[in-house]
């Protein structure tokens, strides 16, 4: 029995998490443009609300086309790939206390950080088997854009663990009952948004997609319902990565004692509002750039972090 | 020094732009709602294309063909006629208006101030066929931009009506060997 509802409740929490992104392809679209002083799509429906529908009828009755000078196999699995990375990150968000759908509280920052790295696999599979030299380019520039930030995402995660002194998500927010990690960590905070944007490919560091250079890069051979889960998942790893720095940095479903749901779900979308402004607003640096960026400035910026925070814990303790 | 000097005046900058990009919010929309409300286009706009007439009603156009050799992509052909009087006018005249480039370029190899671009940008139609324009959807009976201009005036050939130049100021005689207009 207990199963059973274990399943259903996970099963109505995929489904809901994958409508969520979706919409907030439009709702990015809506922001955007209120950003920049447009309007944004508002004939379908009230004020554009139906927008999403006419988007998914179109993308659904796209063709399907597997470019004849493909790997199909890898080329078929790569989204798949992708969608579910993005959506297991997801499910180590507890969303009141102790209770996340997968239950492996001991581990759950490293299973964030093996998804992080996990998930630079969709696009090499998706980049080396389209046989383009724009998706290749595109998915050399992720492997390079990966090893930079996956350094100090780790490092900037390591300072909170020292803190907090336990990898579980859940212990991580109860430490946080006095003071958000945001205010002693504020630098770390600011490393670890940097990484965050990077994971997400999101701008400014969305090297491996870059429309204005390599048009699209990685997924540019995929159409249909394809490229939808491409697109779907980079909304959900935002929604996710979002609420994984609420988690950690701006404590979770504390907050409001008897909302604790309402209070992530608020946290979550502001954050998802920050992600969506700094797009608006900071352009795409050239891409050794942001590795001289990530390893000059980031990576001392959260060794130093790191440090002065063991140094802390050590004397208090 | 001069690093951390820098290191901070740059994160201000950035998030001076950040901030800046968000107070747009509260700013007014530019977005003019086209069907509902329209915009406001200028005299000098280069949307459809007429053919004028003089104030007598005349076709202005002596197909010249200046226009259909200027058109960069090729999309007006006309074909000569000659009246009883001796002039030419266009026998049929045709712009293929989906691949007008509006770029106006006939407008200003036209040396009678015939054919000219209207701030009228609403061509769209269902059919390509529909988007070709006969003689008969291209004239209209005014002088459209340029009113007291009038080429034959300025030069043109001999009237073998005698009568007609009478009361209008068509000059009956140009002297082609003169210099000055
Ligand atoms: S506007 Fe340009 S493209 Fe159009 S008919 Fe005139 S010359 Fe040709
Ligand atoms: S250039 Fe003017 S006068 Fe000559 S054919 Fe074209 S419209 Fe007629």
């Amino acid at each position: 029995m207990n199963i059973l509802l274990n399943f259903i409740s996970t099963f109505f929490l995929i489904i809901l998490v994958t409508i969520l992104g979706a919409f907030l392809s439009i709702f990015e679209r809506k922001i955007l443009a209120i950003l920049q002083n447009r309007c944004g799509p508002n004939r379908v429906g009230w004020f554009g609300s139906m927008q999403i529908f006419a988007d998914v009828i179109k993308i659904f009755f796209k063709e399907d086309w597997i470019p004849p000078f493909s790997k199909k196999f890898i080329f078929f699995i790569s989204p798949v790939i992708s969608f579910c990375i993005s959506l297991f990150m997801f499910f180590i968000i507890p969303f009141y206390n102790k209770c996340n759908i997968l239950n492996i509280n001991n581990i759950g920052v490293l299973f964030f950080l093996m998804l992080a790295s996990l998930s630079i696999y969709s696009i090499i599979l998706s980049g080396l088997s389209s046989n383009n030299k724009y998706s290749l380019l595109g998915s050399i520039r992720a492997i390079s854009q990966t090893i930079t930030y996956e350094i100090f995402l780790g490092i900037s995660l390591m300072s909170i663990i020292i803190k907090s002194n336990s990898y579980n998500i859940n212990d991580i927010i109860i430490s946080q009952k006095h003071m958000w990690n945001v205010i002693p960590q504020f630098l770390n905070f600011l490393v670890f948004l940097i990484a965050s944007l990077a994971v997400c490919h999101r701008h400014p560091f969305d090297q491996p997609e870059s429309e204005q250079e390599i048009s699209d890069g990685y997924h540019i051979e995929y159409s249909g319902m394809k490229f939808g889960m491409f697109f779907i998942s980079q909304y959900i790893s935002i929604f996710s990565v979002s609420a994984f720095i609420s988690c950690i940095f701006f404590g979770g479903y504390l907050g409001i004692n008897n909302f604790p749901i309402a209070c992530l779900i608020l946290k979550t979308l502001i954050l998802v509002f920050l992600f969506i402004l700094i797009r608006a607003s900071i352009p795409r640096p050239r891409y050794d750039k942001i590795i001289s960026f990530g390893w000059k400035f980031c990576f001392p910026i959260s060794l130093l972090n790191l440090f002065s925070t063991a140094f802390f814990v050590l004397i208090y303790n | 020094m001069l690093f951390l000097k820098n290191i901070l005046c740059n994160f201000f900058s950035q998030v001076r732009s950040i901030f800046f990009v968000f107070i747009n919010i509260f700013n007014k929309r530019e977005t003019v709602m086209y069907p509902e409300e329209k915009t406001k286009l200028f005299p000098r706009y280069r949307g459809r294309i007429v053919l004028t007439q003089d104030e007598n009603g005349n076709d202005r156009c002596v197909a010249c063909n200046l226009c259909a050799s200027v058109c960069p992509s090729s999309c007006i052909i006309l074909q000569q006629d000659k009246d009883n009087n001796g002039r030419s006018y266009p026998k049929f005249f045709k712009i293929d208006f989906s691949r007008c480039i509006f770029c106006g370029l006939c407008e200003e190899a036209c040396p009678t101030a015939a054919i000219q671009l209207l701030p009228d940008f609403e061509l769209s139609d269902y059919r390509r066929q529909d988007l070709i324009y006969e003689k008969e959807d291209l004239i209209i009976s005014n002088q459209g931009k340029y009113l007291d201009y009038d080429f034959y005036s300025v030069s043109g050939v001999k009237l073998k009506n005698k009568n007609l130049c009478k009361n209008s100021k068509h000059v009956n005689n140009v002297d082609t060997k003169k210099i000055l207009p």
